[in-house]
């Protein structure tokens, strides 16, 4: 049995502690937002918080994670109430087929706890491990900026 | 706090989820199917694929309205659009309307969602259909009013009389009152007063794939569900030599190994033990495989000289000047991926001799009819649900997915099984856009205009969709395989390969020949504007060659050979707001480029200009900034039109700047992101504008493949300008560009 701390609950998994973190929250805890794209770290689509870190959910066995808090998009808010960045995500329209977004939020939410007043240049590097398919850099971009903006003018809670 | 539960927020999946169909109409769509032209007069649009009213819109007796297109989401927004469509003409608002996409047992047979059709087809299908069952309620409540019908109005749900009276839309939907073949005209709202269609109406789908909800195929978790991972062949021919599948039957949680001729697959409980099993299974299986994949240096030689069907597909002589100077270029295009971000996936589910495919497949009515061929299984017994997945930009593995599913879930009766590939899966075994060659001569007069013009293309089909069992690549490795793929050869004027190969400018005489290759040496199909890609850099970077040598400005050269308006709209339109200026010098480093088409030479119009920045000792070239103008007729949801346009220019300038498929005589090598590098964020353009030229009251015209070549040709010919160093070859790679610039 390993115990995981996610989005500030606690659940005891039954489960090899060799397992990648991905597949326990995937089917074990039935949390969509981190996605299987490549179970390789190339892409990104795996993106979840680990002690304010972002990383590849499908390279970490749980038995790495269990010591620390893991954060996914499903902590971040719900369709009624967003979190900053997903407000702004909806905002402009971020998204074409979305399979990659939960990563990507996970990933910006990373740099914006650390580094609230990010430029472009941090924001862009920062992102780089994460791959679009469709094309939405430019929305994703934008919607990091403007959450950004929006968690300047409001401070949040850091790590919940 | 605590944790969000996912919550199906769709009808789609609440379906998925098992959810019972509340609608009083028990007849199939398919079940009186009948084509326009046959028996009766020629319907709107597309309608006669289904032509009662009900197919496409339902409204319940609580107002309820639930509207049907046999179009799939595959995250170019057309739910939203769809939506928006029906809520003008019915005159209710949006969020009053739930949209049920593709699945056999509930909506029409629109075949593929492809060729950027979905709103020039289920758009206008289902706006007729709007329009007539929103009068046939007025004529209802003018019996119940006892007012006459012109003297109603239809707004907000409700028909009002003048005495101000009114009804609601549920209480005189009630029965069966759309139950009825739909007719040959409909009256249409006015354009100009428009409402709802020319809003950014904000796609209902965000919400939930930005907070965790069930959004995709991927995300489907039936009660019971097992997991099945899939060992592929090494390459296309390899035999399976042998296997000892005891020791992965012994493993934790495995619940069955399949083998069946050179097929080979593992069911498990979990996820994850259905990957150590396919890791282990894999391990154990021996394979024969045969060096069947052409010499990758010699790879356009070999495709040239494979047999072919020559097709003429234009032949025009005219008065002209007198050539005074010809040009000739030939182009090259690699096979390029579709390179989904999320693995093909799909979950079955056999039970009482019928099954059910959860499946992000384009066409449910074609792969249910591939499936069952494959399964040999009555149609009757196979419904295909599409659910999303990640974006698919045209056939890649969602069909072949499609069939695991179906197969698998037949050796575990009674079980959901959801299977994924892996990632080196999804690259190695999508069926993969066709590398292409093109060839060009031009003549120009003393005056610099064209007056000859001779265009060849070799290209395998683009489209090996299913089609039969054949199109299901699993159906070549099983015992008593179907062989396959079998191409299509389209026609024109859509064409294939020679999707865009007849350029729109003023060509007094010109021939324009297609070659189509029937034998695939890598297996392909449909990706992303088929052969406008290819065909659009050609002829768009050769114009430019014609535009030098005649000395002009390529944007007034275009324009000179141009008498479509629309096309010198979107042009001049492009020109003026990327700040074109002719003769104007970037800095050093820094070249401009333009190009034009109109995808089919019958959807959008699009035209780029685009900045590029080259380092020649690095070979790096990145596009600085895109300029696009569009003209896609009158358009629904302008911000999901620019949605599209920026993704296209972003991910052909991806295919344009990085991507090909490299091999060996035995093995595709490249494997992963690693090994078939895309664009990343430290690429990203500066800025990606998109300028939309409405047409309101003109047909809408699909939009969302009609970027890709546009962009190819604008790049090449800003790296053109930026080096003066003009490149034929694709992609524009580091390797080449250092090459061709003599680093």
């Amino acid at each position: 049995m390993v115990t995981l701390n996610v989005n500030g609950r606690s659940y005891r998994v039954d489960a090899d502690p060799r397992t990648p973190l991905l597949y326990v929250l995937r089917n074990a805890l039935k949390l969509n937002g981190a996605k299987f794209g490549c179970g390789l770290g190339q892409c990104g689509a795996c993106t979840v918080m680990l002690d304010g870190e972002a990383i590849f959910s499908c390279l970490t066995p749980i038995s790495a994670a269990a010591a620390g808090r893991i954060r996914t998009v499903e902590g971040l808010g719900s369709v009624e109430r967003p979190g900053p960045l997903q407000a702004a995500f909806i905002a402009e329209q971020a998204a074409q087929c979305g399979y990659c977004i939960a990563g990507m939020i996970m990933r910006a939410q990373a740099l914006l706890e650390r580094t609230p007043a990010a430029t472009e240049a941090q924001i862009r590097a920062h992102m780089e491990p994460n791959l679009c398919r469709c094309g939405t850099h430019m929305r994703i971009l934008a919607a990091i900026r403007r959450a950004a903006a929006a968690m300047r003018d409001t401070p949040q809670q850091g790590d919940r | 706090m605590t944790a969000a539960l996912p919550r199906p927020l769709t009808r789609r999946a609440m379906l998925a989820a098992g959810g019972a169909v509340a609608v009083g109409f028990s007849l199939s769509p398919a079940a009186f199917a009948v084509r326009p032209g046959k028996n009766g007069p020629k319907l709107p649009g597309d309608l006669g694929r289904a032509p009662m009213l009900d197919s496409w819109i339902r409204i319940g007796a609580d107002g309820k309205v639930t509207v049907l297109t046999g179009k799939a989401e595959l995250g170019q927004g057309i739910m939203t659009a769809l939506i928006q469509v029906a809520a003008e003409e019915l005159r209710v608002d949006p969020d009053r309307i739930v949209l049920v996409t593709a699945d056999t047992a509930l909506t029409p047979d629109e075949g593929y969602t492809s060729s950027s059709h979905s709103i020039e087809m289920s758009g206008v299908e289902i706006m007729n259909a709007a329009a007539q069952a929103r009068d046939i309620l007025i004529g209802l409540a003018a019996q119940r009013l006892g007012v006459a019908p012109e003297r109603l109005t239809a707004r907000d749900g409700r028909i009002f009389a003048p005495d101000g009276r009114s009804l609601a839309y549920g209480a005189v939907a009630a029965g069966q009152v759309l139950h009825r073949p739909a007719g040959p005209h409909s009256r249409l709202g006015d354009p100009k007063r428009f409402t709802v269609i020319g809003r950014s109406l904000p796609r209902i789908d965000i919400p939930a794939k930005v907070t965790g909800g069930i959004s995709y195929v991927q995300d489907l978790r039936l009660d019971g569900m097992v997991h099945a991972r899939l060992v592929r062949p090494p390459n296309y021919a390899a035999r399976l030599v042998s296997v000892d599948t005891a020791p992965v039957d012994k493993m934790p949680g495995v619940l069955k190994v399949v083998h069946n001729g050179n097929y080979l697959a593992v069911i498990a409980r979990g996820e994850y033990e259905a990957i150590l099993a396919m890791r282990a299974l894999s391990a154990a299986a021996k394979w024969d495989a045969p060096a069947v994949l052409p010499q990758e240096p010699d790879l356009y030689a070999v495709i040239k000289k494979l047999p072919r069907q020559d097709n003429v597909i234009l032949h025009r002589q005219g008065p002209a000047g007198v050539p005074a100077r010809t040009l000739q270029a030939t182009y090259h295009r690699p096979y390029q991926i579709h390179g989904s971000i999320g693995p093909s996936c799909a979950v079955g589910l056999y039970q009482d001799g019928a099954l059910t495919v959860w499946t992000d497949t384009q066409g449910v009515y074609p792969d249910r009819a591939a499936i069952a061929e494959l399964l040999g299984m009555a149609e009757e017994k196979v419904r295909c649900i599409q659910m999303p997945g990640a974006g698919c930009y045209g056939h890649n593995g969602a069909d072949d997915a499609g069939a695991d599913a179906a197969l698998l879930a037949r050796e575990m009766p009674g079980r959901p099984v959801r299977v994924q590939w892996m990632r080196e899966q999804e690259h190695l075994w999508e069926p993969y856009g066709p590398a292409m060659i093109t060839e060009v001569r031009a003549a120009l007069d003393t005056s610099g205009t064209i007056v000859d013009w001779h265009y060849e293309v070799w290209s395998n089909s683009h489209s090996t969709r299913p089609g039969g069992a054949a199109n299901l690549m699993p159906a070549w490795y099983r015992e008593n395989p179907v062989p396959g793929p079998v191409g299509v050869n389209i026609p024109q004027p859509a064409g294939g390969g020679d999707r865009n190969a007849i350029p729109l400018y003023r060509l007094p005489n010109a021939r324009v020949v297609k070659h189509y290759i029937e034998k695939m040496p890598l297996r392909v199909s449909a990706l992303r504007s088929l052969g406008a890609y290819m065909n659009v850099f050609s002829i768009e970077s050769f114009v430019d060659e014609l535009a030098q040598a005649a000395e002009e400005d390529p944007v007034k050269f275009r324009l000179r050979h141009l008498d479509d308006q629309r096309a010198r709209d979107a042009v001049t339109r492009a020109a003026e707001t990327f700040g074109w200026s002719p003769g104007a010098r970037p800095p050093q480093g820094r070249g401009r480029g333009f190009a034009f088409a109109r995808y089919k030479n019958l959807a959008s119009y699009v035209a780029i200009a685009a900045e590029v920045a080259v380092e020649p000792a690095a070979g790096a070239t990145r596009l600085i900034r895109a300029v696009a103008a569009v003209d896609c007729g009158q358009a629904v949801n302008p911000d999901g039109i620019r949605n599209q346009i920026e993704g296209g220019i972003v991910q052909s300038t991806s295919w344009t700047l990085y991507e090909a498929v490299q091999f060996s005589l035995r093995e595709i090598t490249t494997r992963d992101w690693n090994s078939y590098p895309i664009l990343r964020f430290g690429a990203v353009p500066e800025s990606v504008e998109v300028h939309i030229i409405d047409r309101p009251g003109q047909p809408f015209l699909g939009v969302g493949e009609a970027a890709q070549g546009p962009t190819a040709a604008a790049i090449a010919n800003a790296v053109a300008d930026a080096t003066g160093v003009r490149m034929r070859d694709l992609p524009l790679d580091r390797a080449r560009v250092r090459r061709a610039l003599g680093f």
